[in-house]
């Protein structure tokens, strides 16, 4: 059974077909990426996925549960954690926070139980405690000690996307989709992350699917690659096999 | 330097010697005060209290969850009816009269909450300023709520505590300021309070990490409207007597300067806006007695600021030093009180 089955969905904005008919599956512990031109609809396939849009037409499956439906929060319960292509963090709050926020669905703390944390023992705060060891551990993997207590609106624009990726991983999660991860990140940063990424696959056994623009990087790491343009599936396969194919150059580079 | 070596230093009340020592200073003060001062000074300390619970509810709804409300008059209106009623007619003890105040305002909180999950900002504004204006209204309409005339709320007072009438509903109020001050602070710092936090920066992501962005809307309407409520209870037996008229909009107003006064989205910003919002419309009104600057004050007002004729200026100031407040501290009274912290912190730097 596969992970994630996506099965012919269609996607419309007014006359402009997002999404055509696109169907493959990923299947457990694979690097799976997405690449195509701008405007091919890779991010509303990671909206879709994530149902922050729903698709007219087609299924999207995860572990063989049909998923179409859920709500944004119902499919991130099932253990799907996403990052943006544009960040979105909570740009008021410190990474700490966070990161917190990424341990949501794994703490119960109500309005009274917080309402009544009063000393070290009561159940609030001695959830507090036992999320922020784990978290911490998320923190020393990424190297974010230096900015634990810091309001995330002020860090560096490659701090912030680890950031990101760290509150995903803090879900513990067994799908996790990143939009974009190594955009705007200088040669060294996307060194680490190239690392961290196939750690994350290796050690915790997440299954990665990633839209990515940089080749060198989804051609180094990447365990099959889907292609598409104009909504359409153009090419899937192995790194090398995508590369070469000639309507996957034709439509990055045109046709001659 | 302050050093953490325990996850619980995050989340502790109070932490450190320095921190502990001027909070228990600060409570022995609130205690003591009414031995000190009488009369008038103590029914204005009160009112501050109420009026501090108001801005800590409406700061978690508009500062920590992003969401607006003009209509929390209404709120406070039907905690202090709830109130009344519940005295007058079924002759139930003040503290459970008011607690149910509380709990009536945070059930019609979370039926307003429900229309704010499909309206955003000016439109959502529009839609509570209607809700504040259909409650004074509906109470005014109906007998049993007094009419435009109004109830005359029973007095409250500890006597077995040998405590007067002033002093009863000083404390009742500042202890239960103080309470919702603390709850309010353990929000913020635990899981509900940082879902609400994360709705205000980002829904999107918010619903990507698991946090019910709907349940989270609503509940921190139904929380900032229990918080009303219960201010509403306390206001009520703090002037002996309620009519629709004192809940009208340019109260919701007031209340919503009052948490953008103080500081959006903190718990001291919440305390310092109520504490001079309070202080400034009662002293204003004595602005007309000030010999010359008085006088002429209320010749402009009356001649270029008035619809109607009266003087207004009582008004016109307010406004003034809101704007003010606003142009040059967009941070609000915290924004003040930060800057001289790490001033003091860091000095002679």
């Amino acid at each position: 059974m596969p992970m994630l089955k996506v099965s012919h969905i269609t996607k419309t904005f007014g006359g402009l077909k997002a999404l055509d008919d696109l169907s493959f599956s990923v299947e457990k512990g694979e690097i799976y990426s997405v690449i195509g031109p701008n405007g091919a609809g890779k991010s509303t396939l990671f909206n879709c996925i994530n149902s922050i849009y729903t698709p007219e037409n087609g299924t999207i499956s995860y572990k063989g549960e049909e998923i179409t439906n859920l709500s944004s929060n119902g499919v991130a319960s099932l253990g799907i954690a996403r990052t943006f292509q544009n960040i979105e963090l909570f740009s008021r709050l410190t990474t700490m926070e966070n990161l917190m926020l990424g341990r949501h669905l794994h703490m119960k703390t109500g309005l009274l139980a917080s309402a009544s944390m009063w000393w070290r023992g009561s159940k609030a705060a001695q959830e507090e405690i036992k999320h922020r060891e784990k978290v911490e551990e998320i923190i020393d993997i990424l190297d974010l000690q230096a900015y634990r207590d810091k309001f995330v609106s002020q860090l560096p624009y490659g701090i912030q996307k680890m950031v990101e990726l760290g509150r995903a991983l803090c879900m513990e999660p067994d799908l996790l989709l990143l939009d974009e991860p190594a955009a705007g990140l200088n040669n060294e940063e996307r060194e680490d992350l190239i690392f961290w990424i196939r750690d994350i696959r290796d050690e915790f056994g997440i299954t990665v699917v990633m839209i990515e623009h940089n080749m060198q990087m989804v051609v180094d790491i990447s365990d099959r690659i889907l292609v598409i343009n104009f909504g359409k599936k153009l090419a899937e396969g192995l790194p090398e096999e995508v590369i070469n194919h000639q309507e996957v150059i034709n439509a990055y580079l045109g046709q001659p | 330097m302050d050093m953490k070596r325990d996850y619980y230093e995050d989340v502790q009340l109070l932490h450190g010697k320095t921190a502990r020592f001027w909070f228990f200073l600060l409570l022995i003060t609130l205690a003591s005060l009414p031995f000190i001062i009488k009369g008038y000074y103590v029914y204005i300390l009160s009112l501050m209290a109420v009026n501090v619970i108001v801005a800590l509810g409406l700061n978690l709804l508009v500062g920590n969850t992003g969401q607006i409300s003009l209509g929390h008059a209404g709120f406070v209106a039907i905690g202090a009816y709830t109130t009344a009623i519940l005295m007058i007619s079924f002759a139930v003890p003040f503290i459970p009269a008011m607690i149910a105040g509380g709990l009536i305002a945070a059930f019609f909180g979370f039926l307003l909450g429900l229309p704010a999950l499909r309206l955003e900002g000016p439109y959502l504004a529009i839609a509570t300023l209607a809700f504040g204006l259909a409650i004074t209204t509906v109470i005014g309409r109906v007998g049993f709520f007094g009419g435009h005339m109004g109830l005359s709320v029973p007095a409250v007072r500890f006597e077995s505590l040998g405590l007067t009438r002033d002093e009863s509903v000083y404390y009742v109020a500042m202890i239960t300021a103080v309470l919702l001050g603390i709850f309010a602070r353990n929000f913020l710092k635990t899981r509900p309070g940082r879902a609400f936090q994360a709705v205000r920066d980002s829904d999107i992501a918010a619903a990507a990490m698991g946090v019910n962005v709907s349940y989270y809307k609503t509940l921190s309407f139904a929380v900032s409207a229990f918080y009303a409520g219960i201010a509403g209870g306390l206001w009520a037996i703090l002037i002996g007597f309620i009519n629709p008229g004192l809940f009208s909009f340019i109260l919701s107003i007031l209340y919503l300067a009052t948490v953008v006064i103080g500081g959006l989205g903190t718990i001291l910003g919440s305390v310092l806006g109520a504490v001079v919002v309070t202080f400034l419309s009662l002293q204003l009104e004595n602005v007309q007695t000030i010999p010359g600057i008085g006088q002429l004050l209320e010749a402009f007002s009356k001649q270029f600021m008035t619809l109607s004729g009266l003087p207004n200026i009582v008004w016109v100031l307010t406004g003034l030093i809101l704007i003010l407040i606003v142009l040059f501290e967009p941070l609000g009274l915290y924004g003040i009180w930060s800057r001289i912290k790490t001033y003091w912190k860091t000095w002679p730097f």
